[in-house]
């Protein structure tokens, strides 16, 4: 793990947390703390394996621990939001981004799932083993992310009928 | 070949590309014959090519300095008095980096103590959540809301400064509105913490929680959370972390944590 290689994964670590979380801030120290857990745990890397694959590995387990612990919810303010009186955008975000509403409406592990295929076009068995989790589980995610995804974008209840995954 | 059932998962295998060619023409006759199934294969499909559209933004933004001093050793020296901690960290890992070139399995050593030691940050009660306990209890208080009063303020910062071993002094705001009652000491997770007390002309009660047990984080910039009715800002400067609670709102809140920031600062 040197430092180039690292700064080649950072564009993807931020863009699946932006994804996972939704904020960028709270995104951005997922990553931070992906990053700072990666050093501290460097000698369980083991040197020619897939880097990407460990590093999101680390950020999933974060994610993780984060939501089984209970406590505050801080956000991160910059210094430049405080004195500055900034347009209300939420409305824009609801109007622009109906798929990020519909995403973040999905359960965490259909989310990930769902995003590393697409986004980082990972393979099942490479998810599984991000994720740690038997292929068919990350099949059964899938399949259900998407088929609730598609409903919740098509406007449709979403407690329809589940496929059975063979 | 024998034609075994198409199932689910061969249908999520075919819009990820992920069949072997043989199945997916299977695939291909079995959808040219289920117009609904690939119909719904059509909106996963194109699921994936909006969830691109919409983050793949990300990947061109330009990298957070936070970021970027993270995932570089940096060899260039840093500002030690005001980051500490950092730049412990910064020379940890330039050691780190070149003790896995070179000896592989000693770098194990180096990770291991720091993983403990964030650990062990990890159970200690944080900054924001001890501030607002601290504050709910004490700021309600009509008779002793503090040990000593800001007519002792003198010997207020005497006490203080030598029970927590380092110097702090309650900053001044009265160009805020804000007037000192006075301070306390409090336990904090490991030793002794302060808390000063400050009222404005209607009663509303503010307080600033200062610990200096900040041995294992890094600094941070201004961070909120909010604990029932308590707003808290708070942030971490090298040993020292700050918390500013009350019961006020949020702007308001904010603009009294600019001031105390930056008198802290130019102290």
């Amino acid at each position: 793990m040197d430092s180039r290689a690292i700064l080649a994964e950072l564009p993807r670590l931020r863009r699946y947390a932006r994804a996972m979380v939704g904020d960028r801030a709270v995104a951005d120290d997922l990553v931070q703390d992906t990053l700072e857990r990666g050093w501290s745990r460097l000698a369980q890397w083991q040197p020619g394996s897939d880097l990407r694959a460990w590093l999101f590995g680390i950020m999933h387990n974060l994610r993780v621990d984060q939501l089984r612990r209970p406590g505050l919810s801080t956000l991160p303010l910059e210094d430049e939001d405080i004195a500055v009186p900034i347009r209300a955008t939420q409305t824009d975000q609801l109007e622009v981004n109906d798929l990020t509403a519909a995403l973040a409406r999905l359960p965490e592990e259909q989310r990930a799932v769902l995003l590393l295929v697409a986004l980082e076009e990972m393979s099942y068995e490479q998810i599984a083993a991000t994720l740690g989790i038997p292929t068919g589980t990350v099949m059964s995610r899938l399949s259900r992310g998407r088929e609730r995804l598609r409903l919740i974008l098509e406007g449709r209840p979403t407690a329809a009928h589940l496929r059975v995954v063979r | 070949m024998s034609k075994l059932p198409i199932t689910e998962a061969d249908l999520h295998a075919y819009v990820d590309a992920q069949l072997p060619d043989s199945r997916r023409a299977e695939v291909e006759a079995f959808l040219a014959a289920q117009p609904e199934e690939a119909e719904r294969l059509q909106a996963y499909l194109a699921q994936k090519e909006a969830l691109r559209q919409l983050f793949d933004p990300v990947l061109d933004e330009s990298l957070p300095a936070k970021l970027l001093d993270l995932a570089e050793p940096q060899a260039a020296p840093v500002d030690v008095k005001k980051r500490p901690f950092l730049s412990r960290w910064s020379a940890q890992r330039i050691a780190a980096s070149f003790v896995i070139a070179w000896l592989g399995g000693a770098a194990g050593w180096l990770g291991h103590g720091q993983y403990q030691a964030s650990e062990r940050m990890a159970q200690m009660t944080p900054l924001p959540r001890q501030a607002a306990v601290a504050h709910v209890v004490y700021s309600p208080d009509i008779k002793r809301p503090v040990e000593v009063t800001a007519d002792q303020e003198e010997q207020l910062v005497k006490w203080l400064s030598k029970r927590l071993g380092t110097p702090v002094s309650p900053p001044k705001l009265g160009a805020l509105g804000y007037e000192l009652i006075g301070g306390r000491l409090l336990p904090g997770n490991t030793g002794p913490v302060a808390q000063f007390m400050y009222h404005d002309s209607t009663g509303q009660r503010l307080t600033l929680y200062v610990s200096t047990e900040n041995t294992g984080g890094r600094d941070t910039g201004f961070r909120f959370a909010r604990e029932g009715q308590v707003n808290v800002f708070y942030w971490v400067d090298g040993k020292f972390g700050y918390a500013l609670s009350a019961g006020i709102d949020k702007g308001e809140l904010a603009r009294v944590a600019t001031a105390v920031y930056d008198q802290l600062e130019h102290k």
